[in-house]
């Protein structure tokens, strides 16, 4: 992170309430660098669209300070804010073509016709929509109005393009694919994104930075790589990825781990201290499934447990095993197909192993 | 599946059916239980609008009487031409059929008609066939024309000829303020009688302002219907409707009360002295009350397909426009009006159409400028008693409706259009 100029938005202690009684965004503050791709991802209602439409302009801040290129602009107009937005349904005018509706943004700024034209061509030339410059929104197809889109809030070369869901409206394989686009745009450009999604995959394929919302607060704001690694808390954990939980209770702390009694009898556990309290305190331990060995050899694992093969289904390249362990029955294991993996059946008695360091003992 | 293709290019199935037969058999029962879904509403269009609707048409275009009441005269004046007075035969002829219609007593429906194409006719009917039924014996020409110099006119026989067919123009030729002269050409009436044209300008004119007077004040309503909360929206959707759920002759007489001279409003601007007692203003009983007292009427029919269209606008357009650098007003000119047009459209046809055609409201509140067409039809169907030209003005007006339909159409797109 650089001095304050590099900062191209600041979000200073930002709160925000409809109805005088409840808050909506409990205290944001966030910092984005020039050239940023932060993604702002949570579940529907956790005050992420309402963070976008406050910079955007559409909501006003009850409390705090929204700063955009170092000048303060919780009293600027939305359209004086010069900040390019793509809108989940595209919002694509449908009684121009696609080129009016590129140049759109280009007239209001009252450019010269050949500037326009110039403009326009390029634009429609990055989203390789070149062909179409004629048709009207209602004769593309879902992921072609979805490159109109991100071409016409790119056109006029704003500050920061804001993104609420914009990939929400198709399927999966044309979700990804765009994915992929808006991110190699972004890299050609170097344009400040902001990116809002409730989906996971797209946050972590896409982000440099995430910032995981819930219930109105910033829960973690790191990249997608520690995010998945190192979850500061049990939603986060839980919300990124697939995670095993375990509840215990901590019986002793040295240094960075401390041991946990498993809830159900399943007996002790070393585990990477995170987010605990003090000897006594409840503790939700968090262990990704990819990271649990079966029946591991000896000594290899700080941590070994008995497990009961409950289910096994097939994936391919993995077959995820459902275990019983210590009174749970939903620990997921992701075991890979490779070739000499052992094969287990239901109901199988096995002892699975982890290390310290993948098993975080987050709050309660 | 050797026998899926019959022939080159025709499918069937594996029975060897054509494709389309057995296609049209499976939807035979369906199409019949639409047909007979839809029957009872066709029968009672059928009865109590299309046969209306042709029978007042032909009403403008029939010509019973003088063929069927004065047939001796027609069978005679076939083969005249028209220069000179007819021969004996003719006056002979006359002299029958008139005794012949005054004892059947229908003579008086040729006097009405012929009158209807030159004033002063009933009288020269009705007297000739009082006095011709005394006449013993001939020749007929000398005494007819001794008992009126009428039959000595050469355009009185044209006129009879020319209405003796069983079909006639003449009502559509006065319905737009014309007639035939002795010549047979058609030429303007003069100008105290020229009326159904500058009526039917007069009509198309109000209610074209009164659409475009509906639109500017429907546009803001239906704007807070479809942004506003859902509760505040209800009650606002009570408020538009209300005039809806009124009786249409209560709504009238209110606006009577409040605007006759005496009324609430001159009241209340003399008490505020913007005008003095003698300044008080005429706002009814003229066009100002008819265009008052009908854009009130018509105004939800403008309202509803206006909110029906732009509830569908989400706030997002809006929004995008304003992100993209536009200005509100500019955002809200060249994006957001332009979204509304079908409703517009939809609008500005029902209550165009409606307008054309009203009846009631300016009959009670038009006084004499205020009146339109639909009140002169309505004035030949109940007082003048003269259907054919009833029937030619309803008929004009149709058509008059129909282009403005076909006009709709092809600026706007009746599919694209949104009802509400």
């Amino acid at each position: 992170m650089g001095s304050e100029s590099d900062f191209l938005v600041q979000f200073k202690n930002v709160q925000k309430s409809y109805d005088g009684v409840h808050l909506v965004v409990k205290d944001f503050n966030v910092d984005m660098v020039k050239g940023e791709f932060l993604t702002m991802l949570g579940p529907s209602g956790s005050g992420k669209t309402t963070c976008l439409m406050m910079l955007a302009g559409f909501e006003t801040a009850t409390n705090g300070q929204i700063i955009l290129d170092g000048q303060s602009i919780n009293n600027v107009a939305p359209h004086k804010r010069d900040i390019g937005m793509v809108f989940q349904n595209y919002a694509l005018f449908p009684h121009m073509t696609v080129a009016e509706n590129l140049a759109f943004p280009l007239r209001v700024r009252k450019m010269g016709q050949s500037e326009v034209t110039d403009k326009v061509n390029r634009a429609l030339k990055m989203v390789r929509l070149d062909t179409f410059a004629n048709r009207r929104p209602a004769q593309l197809s879902g992921g072609q109005q979805q490159r109109v889109a991100v071409a016409r809030a790119l056109v006029f070369e704003p500050k920061l393009v804001l993104m609420d869901e914009p990939l929400g409206a198709l399927d999966k394989n044309l979700r990804e694919e765009m994915q992929y686009e808006i991110k190699h745009i972004h890299e050609d450009l170097g344009v400040t994104m902001l990116y809002v999604t409730h989906d996971q995959v797209e946050a972590l394929t896409m982000s440099d930075r995430i910032a995981v919302f819930d219930d109105g607060i910033v829960q973690q704001l790191a990249s997608p790589q520690s995010l998945y690694e190192q979850p500061c808390n049990a939603f986060v954990a839980n919300f990124i990825g697939e995670n095993n939980r375990l509840m215990g209770k901590v019986l002793s702390v040295s240094g960075d781990t401390c041991s946990v009694e498993l809830q159900g009898g399943g007996g002790t556990v070393q585990a990477k201290k995170v987010n605990v309290g003090q000897v006594g305190d409840a503790t939700t331990l968090s262990l990704r499934p990819e990271r649990v060995l079966v029946n591991p050899a000896q000594g290899s694992c700080a941590n070994l447990v008995n497990a009961t093969v409950e289910e096994l289904i097939y994936h391919g390249d993995h077959t995820r095993t459902r275990v019983s362990i210590s009174g749970s029955s939903d620990f997921i294991i992701k075991v890979p197909n490779t070739h000499n993996q052992q094969h287990m059946k239901k109901g199988e008695a096995i002892r699975i192993g982890w290390d310290t360091d993948d098993c975080r003992a987050l709050d309660a | 599946m050797a026998n899926t293709y019959s022939k080159v290019g025709e499918m069937t199935t594996n029975d060897g059916v054509p494709l389309k037969v057995s296609l049209r058999r499976s939807q035979r029962k369906l199409k019949l239980w639409a047909f007979l879904l839809v029957a009872p509403l066709l029968v009672f269009i059928l009865v109590s609008f299309i046969i209306p609707v042709v029978n007042m048409t032909l009403r403008g275009v029939e010509n019973p009487q003088v063929i069927n009441i004065m047939p001796n005269v027609v069978a005679e004046l076939e083969n005249w031409q028209g220069t000179q007075l007819p021969d004996e035969a003719v006056y002979a002829a006359l002299v029958t059929d008139l005794t012949m219609g005054r004892k059947n007593k229908n003579i008086g429906k040729v006097a009405t008609r012929l009158n209807y194409e030159r004033s002063g006719m009933r009288r020269v009917i009705t007297g000739s066939a009082r006095k011709a039924s005394k006449l013993k014996e001939g020749p007929y020409k000398e005494q007819m024309i001794k008992i009126n110099k009428a039959w000595a006119d050469v355009g009185v026989w044209s006129l009879i000829k020319r209405e003796s067919g069983a079909f006639t123009s003449s009502y559509m030729i006065s319905a737009v303020d014309r007639k035939t002269n002795d010549a047979g050409e058609i030429v303007a009436k003069i100008e105290d009688k020229q009326i159904y044209v500058n009526l039917f300008g007069k009509t198309l004119l109000m209610s074209f302002s009164i659409t475009i007077i509906c639109i500017v004040l429907a546009f803001p309503i239906a704007y807070l219907l479809a942004t506003l909360p859902l509760a505040k929206s209800n009650l606002l959707m009570i408020l538009v409707l209300l005039p809806f759920w009124t009786s249409l002759l209560v709504r009238t007489t209110t606006w009577i009360v409040l605007l006759q001279s005496q009324g609430v409003v001159n009241d209340l601007l003399v008490w505020m002295h913007i005008i003095d007692e003698d300044g008080r203003l005429q706002m009814i009983y003229n066009q100002t009350g008819t265009i008052i007292a009908m854009t009130h009427i018509l105004l939800p029919f403008m309202v509803l397909p206006l909110y029906s269209v732009m509830k569908t606008i989400p706030p997002s357009y809006m929004r995008a426009a304003l992100s993209l650098g536009a200005n509100p007003v500019t955002a809200f000119i060249k994006v957001y009006i332009p979204m509304t047009v079908s409703g517009i459209g939809a609008g500005s046809l029902l209550v165009f159409i409606l307008s054309i055609g009203y009846y009631i409201t300016p009959a009670l509140v038009g006084g004499q400028s205020g009146l339109l067409i639909s009140n002169m039809i309505a004035y030949h169907m109940q007082n003048s008693l003269n259907w054919g030209l009833a029937g030619a003005l309803g008929f004009i007006l149709l058509v008059i409706v129909m282009l403005f339909y076909a006009l709709f159409n092809k600026v706007i797109g009746i599919d694209k259009m949104k009802m509400g």
